[in-house]
């Protein structure tokens, strides 16, 4: 039953966060940053186990691995852009925040340009010659 | 790096609270920031040894170079 040691991390971190930003708002958002990076810590190693499956199952249907470690690097890049917003976002920087998630959908995006570009190839290839 | 180390860093913030409001009655102002600033960099150094790992454990497990 982790999540119960997850929502107590959250809770106690979130009282100490309140009594801390009466004195320093600074510690506490320190703090904030904090929790935020070892309930990150706390959880990845779940999601390796499941990439791990994920990768089993890509190698027998005889995906290429080229896929498989795009979307992997895809998701990476979600995870860390959305993490760090949040925390930006939490010390009131909204602007630099909007900025972090716009690149993160740009850096998706040049990501994703092999992919598109053989799937519009695919495509092309099914139509008909000349017509 | 456990869960102690958020009472940790709690415990220097509250600390770091007081001393800034006792010298600060002193009258040693300058003394009261610069303990502030020392305090957060001792935390400030925690949070990037964390930071430091939790990238190094995404690089690692999203095949990253």
């Amino acid at each position: 039953m982790e999540i119960i040691q997850i929502v107590g991390i959250g809770l106690i971190a979130t009282i100490l966060i309140l009594v801390i930003r009466e004195q320093k708002p600074i510690f506490a958002f320190v703090l904030a940053a904090f929790t935020g990076i070892y309930l990150f810590l706390f959880l990845i190693g779940k999601i390796d186990t499941v990439i791990k499956v994920l990768e089993n199952l890509a190698n027998r249907s005889g995906i290429p691995t080229v896929y498989m470690s795009t979307i992997l690097k895809i998701i990476g890049i979600a995870y860390i852009a959305e993490f760090g917003a949040q925390i930006i976002r939490d010390a009131g920087q909204d602007s630099i925040a909007s900025k972090i998630e716009f690149a993160g959908k740009v850096l998706i995006l040049a990501m994703a340009v092999p992919i598109i570009s053989i799937i519009v190839e695919t495509v092309l290839n099914l139509l008909p010659a000349g017509g | 790096m456990d869960i102690s180390a958020i009472f940790q860093i709690a415990g220097i913030g509250i600390m770091i609270a007081m001393i800034h409001t006792v010298l600060k009655q002193m009258g040693k102002e300058d003394m009261a920031h610069w303990v502030t600033l020392i305090g957060f960099v001792v935390v400030l150094f925690m949070v990037v040894r964390l930071l430091n790992e939790l990238f190094q454990e995404i690089k690692t497990i999203f095949l990253f170079q």
